[in-house]
């Protein structure tokens, strides 16, 4: 049996992980919800906001709460003008995943040619800090992560459900052709998301410059597990994608430790087949 | 063991070969003719990229060197390299295709042993001679014409390991438990299995066996198992960056065994990251004497610095990958040189029945499904860079194995 310091630790980092799959999942789940997108390019944005970070970091010795400031609005300008490009292309939501799945080749490779394909690694002197409550460990960055995930997530639902736009989107989301009845001017709204999806993207890829190590290759290895938080948590549903995110995290976490680390990847996408058959109406 | 005196003698007749080929060379013509084309694959993307770029490197140095000479036959040498994207079905199709479609002279293996073992089974299906060097289940290799570069004999997941448990119980505070924590990428899998087995033949109590799946993002919960089994010593099935990504998790655990090796990390990461320190891993050359003791070792490790340097790379320094694909390009030369032909069988025959003296030493291909001496040796990280510290003969000037 494990002790219940290795299981609340191993609590504590898949929360903090699933801090990150909430992060990633946000951008995703606002375009697939609302705008009918499938972005996988979200994954190509998010680490190019990462190698950015890094690059701001390394070369211009630029503190990363910095580059994430000029990173946003960049970032926000390329969701706009990569949306510029779906409605000229009158992209639908299937055709997305083809046309999205291109860019986030283009950007890998992009990557590529200018960072290489070796790793890099952005040193920082809080990368490995840590707050220490009893015998348990929690990293600071990774806190600050999931932290900014779940302020993120309420600052959107709350966007999603008061304001005038956020209605004016899941209603356009709803029906259309019932919003553009009642004056709602779905094209320039959705320009709007389109650029806080790309923006979130580059916050995520902040965080992402900080914690992890870089490799071109690795857009990918976060595909799988965050489409499952996105399907869990709803599409759409900002909270939802935080809860999914921190249920996946945990999940994976505690069978790392309790049963075996090579089962961990089953874990989010049988929890996503169990809610499928449990609620086939989910998405 | 061989003295460094018995090494440089061994060394001597080859290195003089080598500076005689180079006043030919640089007196001789410049090749002429149709080329021969040398066709590979190599991870140019994908997860092994930053390690295949290395590879890459090394063989684009040594073909340049080639046709700056003589070429082979008195003919350039053309290599033809296509991505398999780190896949090994992608590899299978591309080795196909060279030799289908573009009609290749010869082939070179692609990294890894996945793609390797891909590759190979085109190469026995069109009887081709396939000369690769990054293999590490010798015993999955029964085609008869494939030519292993990499030393690692034809048990590494018992030679390996012994070789780290030899180095380890030769210093003052040898580990009495041991942790393995091992990826589920094949090699990795197969060698770092094969650790607990002969950490538990030498009396040393295994603590702790773990497998990941090769691409896990988060270590969070390994690290945490780790910690609770409070190993001695901490032996890591890593590929990439499984090894600097697992140290980290343990940092913020405030937690770092006392000592921990890596199979196949990438080596500038962790060379320079400030948890590698004092980190081990395997190697079969580094660029310190005695390896870098002849010209031609000494050159290449400048052309390496110039190349990688002009490529990005951020860690420059030449080790066991690089040096496995020049040797690899080695074998192939001294075979056409000998058989004055570039017919696969001839070339094959010739190889197993001779050894040929490389960079990484010298190596034969007459052993169990063509594997050779296992030439592994221990390095660890000192003062930011790697310096092989096991078997002593081949440690840098002054390098020892530093306690924790």
């Amino acid at each position: 049996m494990p002790s219940l310091t290795l299981l609340g630790q191993s609590v504590i980092s898949g929360l903090l992980a699933g801090g990150l799959y909430s992060l990633l999942a946000l951008g995703l789940s606002l375009s697939w919800g609302l705008l009918r997108l499938v972005n996988l390019g979200h994954f190509a944005l998010a680490f190019l906001g990462a190698y950015l970070t890094y690059h701001l970091g390394t070369v211009l010795h630029l503190a990363p709460w910095l580059s994430v400031l000029i990173i946003v609005p960049i970032f926000f300008g390329l969701g706009v003008g990569l949306h510029a490009i779906f409605v000229r292309f009158g992209v639908t939501e299937f055709t997305s995943l083809l046309v999205t799945f291109g860019v986030t080749v283009i950007v890998e490779s992009i990557i590529q040619l200018v960072w290489t394909a070796d790793f890099r690694r952005f040193e920082t002197p809080y990368a490995t800090a840590s707050i220490k409550v009893g015998p348990l460990f929690v990293p600071t960055l990774e806190l600050l992560t999931c932290l900014t995930a779940a302020g993120l997530a309420f600052a959107t639902w709350a966007w999603l459900r008061f304001t005038y736009v956020g209605k004016a989107l899941r209603a356009a989301a709803e029906d259309p052709a019932m919003a553009a009845a009642f004056g709602v001017n779905h094209r320039a709204q959705a320009f709007l998301l389109s650029g806080v999806s790309a923006a979130y993207a580059g916050v995520a890829g902040g965080y992402i410059a900080l914690i992890s190590t870089l490799a071109p290759s690795q857009i990918w290895a976060w595909l799988g597990v965050v489409f499952a938080v996105v399907i869990i948590g709803g599409l759409a549903r900002p909270i939802g994608a935080l809860l999914a995110g921190l249920l996946i995290g945990v999940s994976e976490s505690v069978t790392m430790a309790v049963v075996t680390p090579a089962w961990a990847p089953l874990v989010s996408f049988s929890v996503l087949i169990g809610l499928l058959v449990l609620r086939p109406g989910r998405v | 063991m061989m003295t460094r005196l018995h090494q440089t003698r061994r060394l001597a007749a080859p290195l003089a070969g080598l500076i005689l080929l180079a006043l030919v060379a640089s007196t001789g013509a410049a090749p002429t003719g149709p080329p021969i084309r040398i066709g590979s694959t190599l991870a140019l993307t994908g997860p092994l990229a930053q390690t295949a770029l290395l590879h890459k490197i090394a063989g684009e140095i040594y073909v340049e060197e080639l046709n700056r000479g003589q070429g082979l036959l008195g003919r350039p040498v053309e290599w033809i390299v296509l991505d398999d994207q780190s896949k090994p079905d992608l590899a299978r199709s591309l080795y196909e295709k060279l030799i289908t479609v573009d009609k290749v002279d010869l082939l070179m293996g692609p990294y890894a042993t996945s793609a390797i073992l891909a590759a190979m089974g085109v190469a026995q299906r069109y009887q081709k001679l396939l000369i690769h060097n990054s293999f590490g289940m010798p015993h999955l290799a029964k085609y008869e014409m494939h030519i292993p570069v990499n030393p690692f004999g034809p048990e590494p997941n018992r030679t390996i390991p012994a070789t780290v448990f030899d180095a380890l119980a030769a210093t003052s505070t040898p580990p009495k438990t041991v942790a393995v924590v091992t990826s589920k990428f094949p090699s990795t899998q197969f060698i770092s299995a094969g650790a607990r087995d002969v950490a538990a033949q030498r009396g040393l109590k295994v603590v702790l066996y773990l497998e990941y799946e090769f691409g896990t993002r988060d270590y969070g919960a390994i690290a945490a198992r780790i910690k609770d089994a409070k190993p001695d010593f901490l032996w890591v099935g890593s590929l990439g960056l499984d090894s600097n990504q697992l140290l980290e998790a343990m940092r913020k655990l405030d937690y770092m065994p006392p000592r921990h090796l890596h199979l196949f990390p990438a080596p500038g990461p962790l060379a320079t990251a400030p948890d590698g320190k004092l980190a081990l891993s395997t190697t079969d050359f580094e660029e310190h004497p005695p390896f870098t003791n002849n010209p031609l070792a000494t050159r290449w490790v400048t052309l390496f610095h110039e190349r990688a340097t002009k490529a990005g790379v951020p860690y420059i320094r030449v080790d066991g990958q690089a040096a496995n694909e020049f040797a690899a390009w080695q074998v192939l030369e001294a075979a056409v040189n000998a058989t004055k032909s570039l017919d696969d069988k001839a070339l094959a025959q010739w190889l197993l029945k001779n050894k040929v003296d490389t960079i990484i030493g010298q190596l034969r291909f007459d052993g169990p499904n063509n594997f050779g001496d296992d030439l592994t040796k221990v390095k660890q990280v000192q003062e930011g860079k790697w310096v092989v510290v096991w078997p002593k003969e081949y440690a840098a000037p002054g390098a020892r194995l530093l306690p924790p």
